[in-house]
């Protein structure tokens, strides 16, 4: 008998314990490590009392309150959001290397955040994080389409990919054209959000993008069923009773929702959505999206926490854009997954 | 039309809204197998995926146990059929028995979970296709005779009352060809499932079916029992075959017969000769053979390989006449080669023409084989 990558029905509950509780573990370690660090330094206790009882000295509760605990609660919601949205992709696809970022998408979002910046604040003083959603939703269609209508064209799976990247290409090139003759003050802030940050979070918009990536969440989840039957291939789930045309559509909604509002808030992340479910199911030894839907979940916000420590406190007080990061735990992953895939076979 | 089943009323099928095959009218009994035999791209499989709703019909529709097949929805369709169809799964990390278990999604709560009912099912499923052994194993690590038996158990466990199976042999070593199918008649017969199937292999597909569709790429030439449509004028111009290459006895056919004048003398019976016309056959070689009696298993494989063939009514002695026209034929070859089979009273004559041969010089005797 061949190596076997899965193991036996009675085994499975342990492991599948084992790993939830290990990202909940690192979860909550990475939290209070976060808010640990940074240029004013808090002892744990102190954390303990200004996050449960609201008390300390007011410039630490100040940084826990206003700067770290928005940006801790953004990165580890958006990250999982992330993840989910590469998940749904690789499942519409069939292919272990479809995500937001490799197909355009979010570089979509971010174009059309960044023109709806521009043109809204000659007009209106401020733009509403909703506002911002609801453009980032209608970029990430609107690449979607393009990837949607190439890979009617394109049956090969890695061309539909180089079609991706194209896209991501030109619209980050408009968005930098775009960026670079705005006038406005904001411009500043524009530049870091369309490298990818996690910076600058506020509490409207933590409000926002949680009851968003919640309700995704929970509907990704209650799709866990269908996803599975169209793990088997489209034919397969039709005939075990998914409505496979509206399931799909379904699919599409959400994964370009969820990417669209990641891209709305932190700007467009490499990898997370592509590394981070790969890394699950090799964890869990199942692809089973009952348990691999809630693991990636949490995966994606345990990794973009690391990757958003390391970003900020690696060359402090320099901020590294937290891309810059997550590709560089995340190609090597994907890397190897390729050449698993192609070589080990034979 | 009391215990009808499955029946297509005016099912026209094809894609795009242009209809390739019209007009398919068949029915079929509750546990009979049905096949879908005919050449490459005649539309086996687009007359299967309308059937499974995968694909929209042009006109006309299917009824499943009295219930339409266009008015149903895929989730309804889904308790009473199932399929294994020939699109390799792509799932990975799965093990057999969680592709097994798919079956059970028409049953499963919103979130899919298994019951211990369901799981029993599973197994019962894992184990009706001898196939427990596998449920841990890596799907995609097992070889193809084991995948389809898994995908049959899928299917098994999805409880249908009818399951279509496009091509499901291919890629099939003989040994599991006859397994899968001794399967599918087993489960046809006891749990009185229907199946309908596409198969390639003729051969089979006449020993396996109850019902048999000729699908000839634009209209189903014939319908019926495998005695009415396994006839060489049905399945000769079915395939495109040269008229004579396919047995009707063995379901079988042979290699075109060489052309030209005999210059050899096969002198065989009971089997022996079968080996020789094969090899005279792939050496190009026509040839003459005799003196057979009509029921000798030599006596259908001399007809289509042989250039002439002397035969005789069994069970009486070879007539004076046959003999001398053997002889006469006999006396134009510069070959004669006689195989090792039994000669007794009525085949007597044999003897005789074997000491013409040996006085000729032109006798080469053998055994079985060169």
């Amino acid at each position: 008998m061949g190596q076997s990558t899965v193991q036996t029905e009675k085994s499975r509950p342990a492991r599948y314990a084992a790993v939830f509780a290990g990202l909940l573990i690192a979860l909550a370690a990475l939290t209070v490590w976060n808010i640990n660090s940074g240029s004013v330094h808090i002892s744990v206790p102190d954390i303990a009392r200004i996050l449960f009882l609201r008390q300390g000295d007011d410039t630490a509760l100040g940084i826990v309150w206003k700067l770290r605990l928005p940006r801790i609660i953004a990165a580890a919601v958006l990250g999982g959001g992330l993840a989910l949205s590469g998940f749904l992709m690789q499942t519409f696809f069939g292919n272990p290397i479809a995500g937001p970022f490799v197909l355009g998408i979010s570089s979509g979002s971010k174009l059309c955040v960044a023109l709806t910046m521009i043109v809204a604040l000659r007009f209106v003083p401020f733009v509403t994080s909703w506002m911002m959603v609801l453009s980032a939703f209608a970029g990430a269609l609107l690449a979607m389409g393009f990837v949607l209508l190439s890979a009617r064209s394109i049956r090969q799976m890695s061309m539909l990919l180089v079609a991706g990247i194209m896209i991501s290409y030109i619209c980050s090139a408009v968005t930098e054209f775009v960026i670079t003759f705005a006038r406005d003050s904001d411009i500043v802030n524009l530049h870091t959000w369309s490298q990818g940050s996690f910076s600058g979070t506020k509490w409207e918009d933590v409000t926002v993008f949680t009851w968003i990536i919640a309700a995704c969440a929970v509907a990704v989840f209650l799709l866990a069923k269908p996803i599975g039957a169209y793990q088997l291939g489209e034919s397969y789930a039709q005939s075990m009773g998914v409505n496979v045309k509206r399931f799909r559509v379904v699919l599409i909604l959400l994964s370009s929702l969820i990417a669209g509002c990641v891209t709305a808030f932190a700007g467009p992340i490499s990898f997370v959505g592509i590394a981070v479910p790969h890394l699950i199911k090799l964890l869990l030894k199942t692809a089973k999206p009952i348990v691999v839907i809630p693991a990636s979940f949490l995966g994606g916000a345990v990794f973009c926490l690391l990757c958003d420590y390391i970003a900020r406190t690696a060359f402090a007080p320099v901020e590294l854009s937290i891309s810059t990061v997550t590709a560089l735990f995340g190609a090597p992953v994907v890397i190897a997954m390729l050449i698993r895939r192609h070589g080990g076979r034979g | 039309m009391a215990n009808v089943y499955f029946r297509t009323a005016d099912l026209s099928v094809g894609y795009q809204g242009r209809a390739l095959i019209e007009n398919i009218n068949i029915s079929l009994e509750k546990g009979e197998i049905l096949t879908l035999i005919g050449p490459n791209g005649s539309g086996k499989s687009t007359i299967l995926k309308s059937i499974t709703k995968h694909l929209a019909t042009i006109g006309g529709d299917s009824f499943v146990a009295d219930g339409s097949v266009n008015a149903m929805t895929y989730r309804q369709l889904s308790r009473r059929m199932a399929v294994v169809l020939t699109e390799r799964i792509r799932g990975e990390l799965l093990t057999c028995y969680d592709v097994v278990a798919t079956g059970r999604y028409p049953y499963t709560n919103t979130l899919g979970l298994l019951s211990p009912e369901d799981r029993a099912k599973v197994m019962a499923a894992m184990e009706s296709v001898h196939a427990a052994e596998l449920a841990d194993r890596d799907f995609t690590a097992i070889s193809d005779g084991q995948r389809q038996r898994i995908l049959l158990a899928r299917a098994i466990c999805q409880e249908p009352e009818i399951i279509v199976l496009d091509e499901p042999t291919s890629f099939l070593d003989i040994a599991h060809k006859l397994e899968l199918l001794t399967l599918l008649r087993a489960m046809a017969k006891e749990k009185g499932i229907t199946v309908i199937m596409s198969l390639h292999e003729i051969d089979l597909a006449q020993k396996v079916s109850d019902k048999v569709m000729c699908v000839s790429g634009e209209t189903i030439s014939h319908f019926g029992t495998p005695e009415a449509i396994f006839r060489p004028e049905i399945i000769e111009p079915l395939y495109g075959i040269a008229p004579g290459a396919y047995n009707v006895a063995f379901g079988s056919v042979e290699l075109p017969a060489p052309t030209g004048t005999p210059r050899t003398f096969v002198l065989c019976g009971c089997g022996s000769g079968i080996p020789v016309f094969r090899r005279l056959q792939k050496e190009s070689r026509p040839f003459c053979a005799g003196i057979l009696f009509t029921n000798d298993i030599d006596y259908p494989v001399a007809r289509q390989l042989a250039a002439r063939v002397f035969t005789a009514a069994p069970f009486a002695p070879i007539p004076e006449a046959v003999y001398e026209e053997a002889l006469a034929a006999m006396k134009q070859c510069d070959t004669v080669i006689v195989t090792d089979f039994p000669i007794a009273e009525t085949n007597g004559k044999v003897a005789a023409l074997i000491a013409e041969a040996r006085k000729m010089g032109t006798l080469r005797e053998e055994g079985i084989g060169p």
